[in-house]
Order: structure tokens, then sequence, then C-alpha cells
């Protein structure tokens, strides 16, 4: 295939803008290739759009489909030649996730949010997903055989449960959500702060996410910690934020990347000590992220209208319900987690949602590297991912902004430093945030770049970057950002202007990280107690069994295997 | 008049997968009753009972069971005690298989065996 | 005679509880011992007569057929009728499941479980307030009270205390049984209610006012009570409150004594209702005591591919839901359906009779091991492997946990997952014929 004549964003590979020839063979980009030929002449194009952070699949989604018949009825399009039907708004069905992702021109996107017991299910739901390629990071941070490891300060047995975790689960990395806080609240409680002692497991949230990123980099996985921090969504949380991160800044990474990626940040950057006097500490955060080089965010963008909240920030969900009236599901997982799913609505006269919109714009336009932030919204918990075009434009455009901020509540530009921000940013920006940067931070390396050997995933945009003002024509960006002219995926066009044209199944990505056979056995003992006295299931039907990645891919890890020298 | 219950029980469970079997109609072509039922109204070990409502009648085996109260009778879920639950939903998709109101009395009938029953359904013609 | 072959853990493929601790012995490619599972369970895995050959019925008697003859009748009939219904689907794999809705859509059909004579309401009360709950082991290592309202496990989920409740013993819970208080709440005594610390008898048909009693006396408001609710008096209903709220760790199981009983769905909301309300007192869950293994299974399948977990019309081309409408009892009842493919489940002998006979008048396909009532309704009869014990495949407990099935022993015949592949293929092979014959 080639792609004729684009204006080229390649940021990994210094390409910003250039106007070149794109060639794939055989799935992959290739210096040179034949046959057929994609008109891009003069229009914008970039790798496909990597998703680090989404809930797309697993137990958690579908009891958010099951409790709201209200959203499948949203978004419901009939079965066609091609496609199977299609339902849900935030919650959409596994083929609508698949259809509309590669609409817009995303081609990767990972599962958020995975616990190892259920797993299964998740792999289940992703396999459905058609088209985009994927992963499931692995939750970690309310785990039994975690926190005993943490208490007991043993590394090595930690390291050896992480990698058989991840193997058991066909995970991709480590995901800590309100670590220990999500143990509490098996009892019903929480907990306050990463100092503050998980009840029965005698180990503090820090120690666990010290330990964790220790054991994640001495497994040398391809992604970092991904951390939903303690005290997400209260107000005055930005503490919190900080003493984390200042907290991991020693530690060394084992690869070319960051230390730490902090989910959702927009979440977490709330000053104010009630709902009453909420207000923005994205300036703080921003510079935290300035001043340092192990941490990345992404933003968690929250918009306005419907949204489903389902997050392993089970007292947080019980929190929501509680403030707004509304049906609660909850879900703990024995010895590993916990979570809740509530409908969720954001309305420009609540001031409060009015800052929380206003705050993940700040933090992507106040830091100044894009490589550190990633643009989401934290589907479906800020807003349906559908929405991403809206994100990028407002980032892109002030006077969309301005025009913006003319119709919330008017105590906004007290709360928040959003309207003095000029900065808007540009293509390069944009294909650093949705491509090159993901990609980086989860280190997939064959995604988010269209070097040689980069799988063939490219977006076609009909868009001509070189006449298009995108502060000023914002209207025209976001519609042609909703709908890619052309989506390749592993070189195969699967939708054009709209229409899927083919939808050839996703690979899903795990990590599979050796540990020395001592540590392995070590952990075994303790993990043979757990079953016998503790799991509900059998050690032998736990964990994932090949049958449910038939489209798998394994990147290898772990420690380095020490051979005889000759 | 009593309020007719139908549930699970173990012998019912174990013998779904043999529906047509001997074992199977003893187990679910029953009607349970309490001491005071059974022996006000006749009954005795082997006796059939006829219960009948708006819905339609069945007559089943009578047994007693210590742990009902009066006017209450229990018979398994299946072919026989859906012989007199009606066809409404109440607006949900579920039938009202629970609590319904049954006339209860003795009777020599015979229990119709699973043949006779499913034959006996309205316009079917397969049996 | 070869060596017996000795399977451990193998998941048992009868109950919502899905036991995966069974050990099973086969001996010459017979199961020839089961050990651990409950007497249900047992007997499933010993196995016992089933069909072995397809029939397809002329002149109004059962006849003997080949596969692809029955996989072709079944097809026609599917693809003559207008609004098809896919019944069952609880007693086979989720890979099944997925085949039967790709059928359901591609003949635009009704696909439904016997959610809807069954846990239906449940799942109708979890759309009105959504499902505080967790995984059967959280129960088992935390909870200290434990209230089982109208089901009785005792006899429909045996394991289920010693595994997952009553009388298992976890982290947070070494006293077992006895560092319990159990309470059953159920219209009469029943081998459950034996076990209990507490009985609460209630009239039947009442369940809603004693939960919403429950209710006024957790939230402290008590006193607006009458003496008396559902039978039950005052200060028993009280004191139950009380139990509640001092819970360290409370769950509800309840099962269809309420989803059947008047009320119905309503029953569910309000026991949601006060799940969440303890919830701020103490830490509460609430779980549905899904009946057949795979119940749950067909509703995960169905709710990621359609949106909806149960009674999904396909009929225009995109899923449409509306229980009271479209679930398989009403349709039947409106004698709205002009064909039946019932799968992996009974529907003449769980329906009410006016119900089932909706079936009489209509072509019906059946496919399943067993002979039983549906068979004698049917008019193409496709008998199966079994899933847990002849197929491999997945399936969900009751607490909503994937585990995988196992392949004990061969058989000859084909699994549900192979038979809906083959009619899908005679459906395209006839639309394919149609069309040419159209050209």
């Amino acid at each position: 295939m080639i792609i004729r004549g684009g204006i080229v964003y390649d940021p990994a590979n210094g390409i910003y803008g250039d106007e070149m020839d794109l060639f794939i063979d055989k799935g992959r980009m290739v210096e040179s290739a034949k046959g057929e030929e994609i008109d891009a002449r003069g229009l914008l194009v970039m790798p496909g759009g990597v998703d680090a952070h989404s809930h797309i699949a697993g137990k958690k989604v579908n009891t958010g489909r099951i409790m709201r018949p209200d959203d499948a009825r949203l978004g419901t399009q009939p079965r066609t030649a091609v496609c199977r039907p299609s339902t849900g708004y935030t919650v959409p069905n596994c083929y609508a996730m698949g259809y509309r992702y590669a609409r817009m021109g995303y081609t990767t996107a990972f599962e958020a949010a995975t616990p190892i017991l259920e797993a299964r299910h998740t792999h289940e739901e992703l396999e459905e997903i058609p088209i985009i390629d994927k992963g499931a990071l692995t939750l970690f941070g309310n785990n039994w055989q975690v926190m005993e490891c943490v208490r007991d300060k043993d590394l090595s047995k930690l390291a050896a449960y992480v990698a058989w975790g991840l193997c058991s689960a066909r995970g991709y990395g480590v995901k800590i959500v309100n670590p220990g806080g999500g143990e509490a609240w098996g009892f019903g409680t929480n907990v306050k702060g990463i100092n503050d002692a998980v009840p029965n497991f005698d180990v503090t949230p820090a120690e666990i996410i010290r330990g964790l990123a220790e054991a994640n980099e001495m497994l040398r996985l391809p992604h970092s910690i991904h951390l939903h921090f303690n005290n997400l969504g209260k107000p005055g949380n930005y503490t919190t934020a900080i003493e984390t991160l200042d907290m991991l800044k020693d530690i060394k990474p084992s690869r070319m990347r960051q230390v730490v990626h902090v989910a959702h940040m927009q979440f977490s950057a709330y000053g104010g000590t009630s709902w009453r006097d909420f207000e923005s500490k994205a300036p703080v955060i921003a510079d935290y992220f300035n001043c340092h080089s192990h941490a990345t965010m992404d933003m968690g963008q929250l918009l306005f209208g419907s949204a489903t909240t389902m997050t392993a920030d089970a007292p947080l969900e019980y929190g929501n319900a509680r403030l707004t009236h509304n049906k609660w599901s909850n879900h703990d997982i024995e010895l590993e987690e916990s979570s809740g799913v509530v409908p969720m609505a954001y309305f420009r006269k609540m001031l409060v949602n009015a800052v929380q919109w206003a705050i993940g714009l700040e933090l992507a336009l106040l830091v100044k590297d894009p490589w550190k932030v990633l643009m989401t919204t934290d589907h479906p918990n800020g807003s349906p991912f559908v929405n991403y075009p809206e994100v990028i434009t407002l980032l892109m455009s002030r006077p969309k902004r301005e025009a913006e901020m003319a119709t919330l509540h008017d105590q906004v530009p007290k709360r928040t430093t959003l309207g003095s921000i000029e900065r808007e940013m540009d293509w390069t920006d944009i294909a650093i945030m949705t491509r090159a940067a993901p990609a980086r931070i989860l280190g997939l390396e064959d995604k988010g770049h269209l070097g040689p050997g980069a799988d063939g995933d490219v977006s076609v945009y009909d868009l001509r970057p070189e006449e298009v003002d995108t502060s000023q024509d914002h209207v025209l960006v976001k519609k042609s950002l909703a709908t890619a002219k052309y989506t390749i995926k592993g070189g195969v066009v699967v939708s054009k202007e709209g229409q899927i044209l083919a939808t050839p199944p996703g690979r899903t990505f795990w990590v599979d990280a050796a540990v020395p056979q001592l540590e392995a056995d070590r952990l075994m003992v303790d993990l043979e107690e757990k079953f016998a006295r503790y799991y509900s299931v059998q050690m032998a039907n736990y964990a994932v069994q090949d049958a449910y990645l038939p489209h798998g891919k394994a990147i290898l890890a772990g420690l380095p295997i020490l051979s005889e020298v000759a | 008049m009593a309020t007719m219950i139908s549930g699970r029980t173990l012998a019912q469970g174990a013998g779904c997968e043999s529906k047509m079997s001997p074992d199977f109609f003893k187990a679910v072509s029953v009607c349970h009753l309490s001491e005071n039922d059974f022996k006000s109204l006749g009954l005795s070990e082997g006796r059939n009972v006829l219960i009948k409502n708006d819905y339609g009648q069945v007559v089943l085996t009578a047994k007693m069971d210590g742990g009902l109260p009066d006017s209450m009778v229990f018979i398994p879920m299946g072919p026989w005690a859906n012989a007199i639950v009606g066809m409404e939903t109440g607006g949900c998709g579920t039938p009202h298989f629970k609590g319904l109101e049954v006339d209860v009395a003795a009777t020599d009938s015979p229990v119709l065996n699973i043949r006779e029953l499913i034959s006996g359904m309205g316009a079917c013609c397969h049996v | 005679m070869s060596e017996a072959i000795m399977i451990r853990d193998a998941v048992c493929s009868f109950c919502g509880c899905l036991c995966d601790d069974i050990n099973v012995e086969v001996e010459d490619g017979k199961v020839s011992r089961v050990r651990h599972a409950c007497r249900l369970g047992s007997s499933k895995i010993m196995g016992h007569g089933r069909m072995q050959n397809p029939m397809i019925r002329k002149d109004g008697v059962l006849v003997a057929a080949s596969f692809p003859e029955a996989y072709d009748r079944a097809a026609e009939i599917l693809l003559a009728a207008s609004k098809p219904l896919l019944y069952g689907w609880a007693s086979t794999s989720c890979e099944a499941a997925k085949k039967g809705i790709l059928l359901a859509e591609e003949v635009g059909g009704v696909l439904d479980s016997t959610a809807t004579v069954c846990h239906g309401p449940s799942v109708i009360g979890i759309e009105e307030k959504g499902l505080p709950g967790a995984t059967l082991g959280q129960v088992k290592n935390r909870a200290d009270t434990i209230v089982f309202w109208g089901c009785n496990p005792a006899e429909a989920h045996p394991r289920h205390s010693l595994r997952y409740s009553s009388n298992s013993c976890g982290k947070f819970t070494p006293q077992g049984r006895e560092g319990r208080k159990i309470i059953v709440v159920d219209v009469r005594e029943t081998r459950t209610s034996k076990n209990a610390d507490k009985f609460m008898r209630i009239v039947p048909g009442s369940d809603y006012e004693v939960i919403s009693a429950l209710r006024m006396l957790i939230a402290g408001k008590g006193e607006i009570l009458p003496d008396e609710v559902g039978g039950v008096q005052k200060a028993d209903l009280a004191d139950i409150a009380a139990t509640l709220k001092s819970a360290r760790f409370g769950a509800i199981f309840f099962g269809l004594g309420i989803t059947h009983s008047r009320g119905r769905y309503k029953n569910i909301d309000n026991a949601l209702s006060l799940v969440a309300e303890l919830n701020s007192h103490t830490k509460f869950v609430i779980m549905p005591m899904r009946g057949h293994y795979n119940v749950g299974g067909i509703g995960q399948v169905l709710a990621w591919s359609s949106g909806y977990p149960m009674s999904v019309d396909f009929t225009r081309g995109a899923p449409y839901f509306n229980p009271g409408e479209t679930a398989a009892c009403d349709l039947l009842a409106k004698r709205d359906v002009d064909a039946a493919l019932i799968i992996a489940a009974d529907a003449v002998s769980n329906f009410p009779h006016a119900t089932a006979e909706g079936l009489a008048s209509i072509p019906v396909i059946q496919i399943d091991p067993y002979e039983n009532p549906t068979t004698i309704l049917s008019d193409v009869v496709i008998p199966c492997a079994i899933a847990g014990v002849e197929v491999e495949g997945t399936a969900y407990r009751m607490d909503g946990l994937a585990l995988r099935l196992r392949k004990l022993v061969d058989s000859s015949l084909p699994s549900d997952e192979e038979i809906l592949a083959g009619i899908l293929e005679s459906v395209h092979k006839l639309r394919q014929r149609k069309a040419n014959e159209g050209a």
C-alpha cells in the first residue's frame, strides 16, 4: 500500500508536517512498496491513534451495560453486511467499541484496569472488540500477596508475584488504584492518605506503591506502574498527588521511560477544602511535572453531558452514588480489589463540574512537554471516547475555549487560570499526545510512529493542515477528526469516511516476564496456601488459558536469565 | 382455599435431566401440605389432591410436610405446577409462579403422566 | 481395560455455584466416579440416558435424520419465520451463546434466556438500582452475618454453604459457622431454615412490605410502622434490623422466593435499596442465587454483544429490549412468534401451560442432550455433547466469575457451538440459493 502525498506528523521520528509518501507491506511500515494507492495529497496523516487509558472490556464495563439499558438505547445502529449491531453511548457494546475507535482513526486501545481473578472475562470481551489492537493493565494495589511481600520487604518475591500475576491475567502492566483503600473497602472503609496504614495488613499505600514500582523496574516491564492516586476526587487532593510523586522520584527506570504514569490527573488536581471552595490546582501540578522527569500523566478530561463512572476506586463510587442519589453497583474481588459503577452527568452550570472541565485542559496546556501528557477522558468516566475531537479542538483553539467558558457557571474564572492561558496546541503536540507519547509511555515499540518496522496503522484525515487555521476553524477540525477519511490497520483500510469496510481481529498484547525459578518456587508456597484457604476457586482453574487469546502477542520481559559462560 | 408455592427441590433437580423417567414423575408430580391440612382434607399416604384455579387444574400425589404453614401448598417446579400458573407477566416478562390462590380437594382421579400432561396442552396434536 | 485417569479440579456444570474442585475418575472413556460434587452435579457428570440421533418430525412422528438434514430443516424453519424465538442458553457454554446471538441477528429473531422465568426480575431491579455485590470469596472470608431470603440453597445449591457461605472458613472468619449469624426469610420452613440462627416466616407476597419495614427500622424511623408487617411482629423485625446493622460484613443471598412472588422486580429493587442503605452503616453485599450454571454467562455475553442481558429483539436489525414485550413468556402468551429454537432449556416444562401452548402450533427446534417435554412439541430435535463433561467452554458463576469448563470424556455428538455453526452454515447456503434463484 502507498499513502500518497500526505502531510505527515510522526514526532517519534522527527517528522513534523512533512509532505511525504508512506509505504506499507505485509502489515508493516517499509521504505518502499507497491500496491493499493491511497490519495492523501495535502491531507493530515498521523500514525493510528493509541489510547493508553480507557475502560473498554471486563466486568465493570459489562456491569455498566447491564445496569444502563437507558444508555444502550443511545447510539443504536443496525447490522450491516460488514458490521454487527452497535448500541450504547457511554457503555457501547463490543462491536461499537471497535467500529467507533476505528472511525476516529484510532487503532490501539488499552483497558485500564483488570483484576487477575476476573481477567478471563476481560479477554472474552477484548476478543469481541473488532479491528483495534489491545492490552489490559492488571490491578495489584490491593492484593493480599502484594501487601504481604511489601510488609515483609521481600522485593524478589514481590517481583515473582507480579510476573505470575501478569501471566495469569495475560496482562500488560501494573495498575495501582487507590492502593490499600480497595482492601479497606472490603470492610467498608478507606484509607485517608499514603501513610495511612491499611487495616489488617500492616502496610501503607506509600509502601505498596514503592514496592510495586521497584518490582516493576526489577522486571524491566515495558510500561511503568500506572497509578490512580489515593484520595482521588476529593477537594484538596493535589497534595496527595505531589506527595506520592515525590516519593517515587529516586527510583531508577529500567527502560527509557517514566517511573510512574499517573492516570487521569484531572481528578487529582483539586484544591479547596470542600465542594464549596473547590478550585483548580492544575498550575501546581503542572509545575511539578515541568520540574521532574520521572512522571507522565493522562488528562482524564471531563466533558459536559452523560458519562458512566467505573473504577476500582470503590469507595469513590459509593460516594458518587450517595452524592447524586444514583443507582450504584459495587463489586469487591476476593484477595485482590474492589470496584464500583455509577452513572453520572456533568453540567456547565454546576460550578464543580465546570472547574473540573477547566482543570483537565489547564494541565495539558501548562505542562510544557507534550510527551508527558496524554489526551484521554478516562472513558467513560469523564466522557465517552467518541468525544476526543472535542478535547483536541479545545486544546488547539483558544477562541473555542473562550466561547465555552462564556457558557459556564460565572464563578469559574475565580477557580481556574484557564481563561488566561494563551497556548494553542498544534498538530505536532496532538500527534504526540495521542500517538507517539502513549506508545512510548506504554512501551509499545511498533506503535505510535511510522518508521520502518512499525505496525502499518495510519490515519488520514480530510483536513489540510497547511491551509486550516486550527484556532479559528475548530468546528471544521472537530468534524474532520471525528471521522477519519481513511483508517488503516495493519495495512488494511478498515474505515473510509465513516464506513467500516473490514473488521479484522486485533491482537492482544500481554507481558510474559521471567523470574528465577527459586523465586517462583518460594512464591508458590504462599500461593498454594492462599488457594487452599482463602480463594473460592482452585489454583488450577485460576489463570487465563490460551483459548482466550487466539490473537495474543506476548512481549517478553523479566530478570535476565544468567547463563553459563563457555 | 390455599396459597400455592412452586420451587426447587433436590429430587426435582436431580431428575431434571431425566424428565421422562418414573423417578422424575415421583419427585415432581406431588403436592406438599401441612399436617393439619393433610388431615382435614381426609388425605392419607398415596392419595391424590386436585389443585384448581382460574388458570387450570392438576391432580397430584399428596404428601405431608411439617415445615409448611396451614393453607399453603408446595409443588416442585415443573410441568405439573405450571398447569395452574397463568400467562400474565405483570409487564416484566416473568410469570407469577409463587403465591397463587388455589382450591385444594382430595380426589381419586389419577395423576397424569408427563406425556398425558403435555398432550393435554391446548392445540397440541403431536402425541 | 485401561487405567483409570484422574481428573482434578473439574468444574461442575449444574448450578450457579460452579464448584471447581470436582475430581473425576475416567475409565475406558467413561466417567466412573465423581468426588466432591453434590447429588445434582454427580448425577450430571456420571451421566444418564440421553438422545443419540437427530430427529425430524414427518407426518406427526419424529423420525431419525442426519445432522446435516437437521441443520437444513432448522435453517428452513428459521428463515421462513418472520419472528423466531431463540430461547434457553442457561445450560450451555458462552461459546455456544456467541453463535446463538449471531444466528439470532442473521435470521432476525428474538433471543432470550431462562433468566426471564428466574432472575429476570433481578436484572430489572439492577437496572433500577445497581448491584452492590462482591465475589463469593469475599463472603467466605469476611461475612459474619448472612441472610438467605426466598431461597433454599440446601436443595438448590447444596455446596453453597460449605464452599462460600454459612459453613465456610476464611481469613477473617476462621470460626466458620460458629462465628456467623444466619438468618433465613421464607414463607415456610425448609432444610435451609433448619440451620438458621433466626428464621423469619412471612406471609406469602409480603416481601416488599417486610423489606420496606426493615429499611424504615434501619433508617431509625421504626415508630411509624404498624405492630405487624407481613405476618411478622414489629419487635422481631426490629431484632432483625439490629442484627443487620451490627454486622461487620453482611451478605444477602436471594432467590426465586422474591423474583416469583407478588411484586417481582419491585421486590428486588427494594432489596437492592435495603443493601445500599445498609452500606451507610456497615459493609453489606447482595447476590442473586443463579440457578443454572451458565444463566449468568448468557447474560454477560448478550450484554456485551447487544447492550442488554436478556429478551433482545433483533427483528429490525438493531437490538431492542423491553421485558414485558420482548421476553419469551410475553411473546408466547401473545402468540407473537412463529417459530422457536429451544436450546439448553426446557420451555415446555418451565413455562405456564397456556404460555407453552404457544409452542404447540409453531415449528420448534430443540437442541438438548436429554429428551424432555419440549421434545414432545418439537419438529426438529438435535442431540448435543454436554459442556463441562464432553466439551470445553466458558461459564459464569453466580457472582460473575468466569471459569473454563473441562472436557472429561469424548463424545461422538457435536457440541452446541458446532450445531449452531451448522445451522448458520445452512442458513447462509439457503439464502445464497434463494438469491441465485431470484437472479
